[in-house]
């Protein structure tokens, strides 16, 4: 495989700090690797894994299907692409998607991952806030959520393991090479979730 | 990652809390910085009405930002213009599902206190209202909810920032439909920050400290600036922007991201504009895209607007403290 290439969906939000990050991360790990924006049918096309960032999810999935990049992404990851969605990309992901307010409203989803996602689940952002994680994936060290009008998942199906936990309330979760978190590991310095994005792509590709 | 430069301050809005038998902290600096980040390469539209913000909403606004009148209508009313009526804003936050913002007046403490209380999700400290402090603005490091505040120049933007302002905005002229003064804003703060950056790259603390006092600020967020080489806050373009062209005209000078005021519903076509200066703002590097943008409004349809030349008010004049 030519140079191992992550792409971050470069419609709407989190978009460079995710870009940082996988840099950082490559550089952690001692991989060469590049990072590129991906905007057209085309670049999604091209890269070996996938980063949607936090945002709005509403506005991505609108965006995305006009150009249908939405439907290119959505064959990827049949095809086995690896992918980690962060907030809105976890919204994006998920089978199913309700806001906590409003209840189901109609936007475009991938509904690719077997997981229901409750939108605004812990409130509007005054109620936002950083916490603790215990990721056991990825070692014994706490990992700094930050949760943001965060979603939170709250139903997983069979094939779906679950990664972190906020006592009851699932806030991580994984699906063959699919990964959804509801908090933003782009705004802290902590690259673990993006290396086992990288990992996931060496294993698939290489 | 994200600049926590002068977080020391927080102090004033942390806020612990218990969740699922986990400690929570809200209010820190990290999650109201991280709240502006979130908007980037997004569109904020101002709204006046549940049906304003439905066709926002439904255009792809990233947020919506309430007011009791559109800024051109606060032009042509006069008058002291205020923060918009408790009722209107719930009114809104009960029917979208996208961040809900509302202005408040320069200093003015007790109006970003309710705003604070009602639960919207960003206040706009904003010189289209009357100023209710002509000397000072809100210390917006004592409240959970972050702030957005406009600036002419890097020496406004970064003393807003040092006064707790998760977010930046050019002031650009607002309601006048006329582009030019956002265009000048961001391009002197653009001029100073690179200025700032090569004083950096050189080592000159002796310049860096007479940089920060001609600034009005402290030293080390003049170092940081200079560090990034952008301001450490998500920086949008706001103040008479109408077009798609106008929004990638903005984005194309380094904006994070695109207020649009009077633009959208002072026009004829609202629905199509805003999906169109939704689009111009995420492919602005892309020409036939954003063609493809300016194709889908009618300039007919575009607000007049005011030649700047003209105009009686300046509202960019206020809060330059």
């Amino acid at each position: 495989m030519k140079k191992p290439t992550i792409g971050v969906l470069a419609l709407q939000g989190a978009i460079e700090e995710h870009i940082s990050m996988t840099k950082l991360a490559f550089k952690e790990m001692g991989v060469e690797g590049s990072v590129q924006l991906v905007k057209t049918v085309g670049e999604v096309n091209a890269v070996h894994g996938l980063i949607i960032p936090g945002g709005e999810s509403t506005v991505m999935g609108r965006l995305s299907s006009v150009n249908q990049t939405l439907q290119a992404v959505k064959q990827r990851i049949y095809d086995g692409m690896p992918i980690l969605g962060t907030c809105a990309g976890l919204i994006l992901l998920a089978r199913k998607v309700y806001d906590r307010v409003l209840g189901e409203t109609p936007q475009p989803i991938l509904g690719v991952m077997d997981v229901v996602v409750e939108r605004n689940a812990f409130g509007r952002q005054k109620e936002s806030f950083e916490a603790e994680l215990e990721i056991p994936t990825i070692g014994d060290k706490k990992f700094p959520g930050v949760f943001i009008r965060a979603p939170a998942i709250r139903e997983v199906g069979p094939q779906v393991k679950v990664l972190s936990k906020l006592g009851k309330i699932a806030v991580a979760a994984q699906q063959g090479k699919m990964i959804g978190t509801a908090f933003h590991p782009e705004l802290t310095e902590d690259t673990r979730i993006h290396q086992l994005l990288i990992n996931m792509m060496m294993d698939t590709y290489l | 990652m994200i600049s926590l430069v002068a977080a020391i301050k927080q102090s004033g809005s942390l806020r612990y809390s218990e969740l699922e038998g986990f400690e929570v902290r809200h209010g820190t600096v990290l999650v109201k910085r991280g709240f502006a980040h979130m908007q980037k390469h997004g569109v904020i539209m101002d709204v006046t009405s549940v049906e304003q913000a439905q066709i926002a909403e439904e255009a792809g606004a990233v947020a919506v930002m309430v007011l009791d009148k559109l800024p051109y209508d606060v032009r042509k009313a006069g008058g002291v213009a205020r923060t918009a009526s408790v009722k209107a804003i719930e009114e809104i936050m009960d029917h979208v599902t996208i961040p809900v913002m509302a202005k408040c007046r320069i200093g003015h403490t007790y109006e970003a206190k309710v705003l604070e209380a009602m639960g919207v999700d960003m206040i706009d400290e904003s010189e289209v209202l009357m100023p209710a402090d002509e000397e000072r603005h809100i210390w917006k490091w004592d409240f959970t909810t972050p702030f957005v505040c406009g600036a002419r120049d890097l020496g406004e933007a970064l003393r807003r920032i040092e006064e707790g302002a998760s977010m930046i905005r050019t002031k650009g002229e607002p309601g006048t439909g006329n582009v030019a003064e956002a265009v000048r804003h961001i391009r002197m703060v653009n001029d100073e920050i690179r200025r700032i950056k090569a004083l950096y790259e050189s080592g000159d603390q002796q310049e860096l400290i007479r940089a920060a006092r001609e600034l009005r600020v402290s030293y080390e967020l003049v170092v940081e600036t200079g560090r990034l080489g952008r301001l450490p806050v998500v920086n949008f373009a706001a103040g008479g922007i109408a077009t798609p062209a106008d929004a990638a005209l903005m984005m194309s000078l380094g904006c994070d991201g695109i207020f649009v005021g009077s633009g959208i519903f002072k026009s004829e076509d609202p629905l199509e504009r805003a999906q169109a200066i939704v689009l111009a703002t995420t492919f602005y590097d892309d020409p036939a895209k954003v063609a493809e943008a300016q194709e889908m409004v009618d300039e007919k349809k575009s607000m007049m607007g005011f030649d700047l030349k003209t105009l009686e008010l300046k509202m960019q004049e206020r809060g330059t403290a």
